[in-house]
């Protein structure tokens, strides 16, 4: 008798990538991957905090070169990585890394990316959970839960009721399907943070549409970026 | 997909048909895509097993820290020894290759794991190669060792840092044993038993890597590793059975996993991370890779 569950066969034969590991270089390129949807495309500087196991052999496993391959858009199986560092200076860009102490709760592999393009600036907190999968825990400074294995939305608006059904109309109108949707706020009445995954690929538009609702702060979309 | 291989194995033999055309079945209904668009992308990974396998034959990589690098090539054009000749020997050497690719920062398939990475396309490729067998055999060879490969992963566990080596070139062993028995031409039964096989044979094997560095041991255990695959088809195909079950051989591997020491977990903490050579490398070579930077 046949179960459905979770593993998927293309899961264990693969992802293709860049060695030499999927945890402290695939993973480490995917959260880099994700940090850039925060600014809308290659930082022109950041800081990476390195935590735990990323700051202890993240040096061997090429995390560094991994993190800023993900951050100009490489993905984990661009063989560029490996020269990701030159590349980095060669285009001017200033990422800094540093050694760092997360506290006891955080994941073995976590970093901490302070990220800037074209004057916005945006802080992600994330950890490479093993096999290539990664999650997001903290998005300037909100509690949140992205894998990266959909497509992604992340929006901050005003306390505004209605705010879900607004927003799920429009994605509707664009022909997406939400597969999951979740809320975070710091303080009630306070601002709300949004991440709604989609099983299509989001267009520009719906960005630019969300963003001219007038009680949403700041929206951008992150790349899938599983395999 | 399958949670346990004797459900695959049963319904596999009940229809006459290998153990790769019930994976694919469920992974088609499973993921909502159809075979062939699986096999395409199987084939792709394959591709890319092949050309790492080359890149790494030629012998010219070395990893980061230098640990590692080289000895694929001695494989392929070193002296001889009692294998010279072989398909053994080439799997050896092809699975050194691999690994050495990976340690370099080349690009590899994660099948199960950049670490174990070595194991499955030394054995499917060199055995492939060496009997004959054309790509669409070697595809559904790999849709096989997926099969195997998320049963482990539901069951135990794919992780170094979870379960030991032996849930990483322990488990590419298992699959690539079970893979290649059937692509050779073994009943699912026979590919059951190749799995318990070379599962048993790495039973209790540490994570236990120089500085942490997917390096040393790594790219020697895949070598092992592989050898204990070739060893399990043999076996199997011989008609040799193991009384043990795969499902419950591949529970073993998970509770002796959970029972294992954080030292021996990736965390170079024991094993040969924690002898005084091993030591001593790795900060040595750690120190080198910080002033390169």
């Amino acid at each position: 008798m046949y179960i459905a569950a979770m593993v998927s066969l293309l899961d264990i034969i693969g992802p293709v990538m860049v060695g030499p590991s999927s945890s402290h270089t695939a993973g480490a390129c995917r959260l880099g991957l994700l940090a850039r949807g925060l600014v809308g495309g290659t930082p022109q500087s950041a800081t990476i905090e390195l935590h735990g196991s990323f700051a202890r052999t993240g040096e061997g496993h090429g995390t560094d070169k991994a993190i800023a391959g993900g951050l100009m858009g490489f993905r984990p199986d661009d063989e560029r990585l490996r020269d990701a560092l030159d590349i980095m200076e060669r285009e001017g860009l200033n990422y800094v890394f540093e050694k760092t102490t997360l506290g006891d709760d955080a994941h073995p592999n976590t970093v901490r990316i302070t990220l800037e393009r074209e004057g916005r600036r945006s802080q992600m907190v994330g950890a490479s959970l093993g096999p290539g999968r990664v999650r997001v825990t903290e998005i300037d400074g909100y509690p949140v839960d992205v894998s990266g294995n959909l497509h992604t939305i992340v929006l901050v608006a005003g306390d505004q009721k209605g705010s879900i059904a607004r927003i799920a109309g429009l994605l509707a109108d664009a022909d997406l399907n939400i597969a999951t949707l979740k809320l975070s706020r710091k303080e009630r009445g306070g601002d709300a943070f949004m991440v709604i995954e989609v099983d299509e690929r989001p267009d520009e538009s719906v960005r630019d549409v969300i963003r001219a609702l007038p009680w949403v702060k700041w929206a951008f979309r992150l790349e899938k970026v599983s395999a | 997909m399958y949670r346990n291989l004797a459900d695959a194995i049963r319904d596999a033999e009940a229809r006459g048909v290998p153990l790769s055309t019930v994976a694919l079945e469920a992974e088609s209904k499973d993921q909502g895509r159809s075979i062939e668009d699986i096999r395409t992308v199987l084939g792709r990974a394959l591709a890319v097993m092949r050309e790492a396998v080359a890149r790494g034959l030629v012998g010219d990589l070395y990893s980061a820290s230098g640990l590692v690098g080289g000895d694929a090539a001695k494989m392929r054009n070193g002296p001889p020894g009692p294998l010279a000749g072989t398909a053994f020997r080439d799997v050896l050497a092809r699975a050194l290759a691999v690994q050495e690719v990976n340690a370099a920062m080349g690009v590899i398939v994660a099948a199960p794991t950049a670490g174990g990475a070595g194991v499955l396309p030394a054995v499917l490729t060199g055995l492939a190669e060496s009997r004959g067998i054309d790509d669409e055999g070697v595809i559904s060879a790999l849709a096989t060792a997926g099969l195997i490969g998320a049963v482990v992963a539901e069951r135990a566990s794919l992780s170094g840092a979870e379960g030991g080596c032996q849930a990483e070139t322990g488990a590419a062993a298992g699959m690539a044993a079970g893979a290649a028995t059937e692509m050779l031409g073994g009943s699912p039964r026979q590919v059951g038993h190749a799995i318990a096989l070379a599962q048993q044979g790495t039973l209790g094997l540490v994570c236990d890597p120089l500085g942490g560095l997917v390096e040393l041991p790594c790219v020697f255990r895949n070598a092992t590793g592989a050898a204990i695959a070739l060893a399990a088809i043999e076996m199997a195909l011989a008609g040799v059975e193991f009384a043990i079950p795969a499902d419950e051989v591949i529970d073993t591997m998970g509770e002796i996993g959970e029972s294992m020491d954080v030292r021996y977990r990736e965390t170079a903490g024991g094993g040969l991370a924690a002898t005084p050579t091993g030591r001593r490398l790795a900060k040595e070579r750690l120190y080198e890779l910080k002033r390169k930077h």
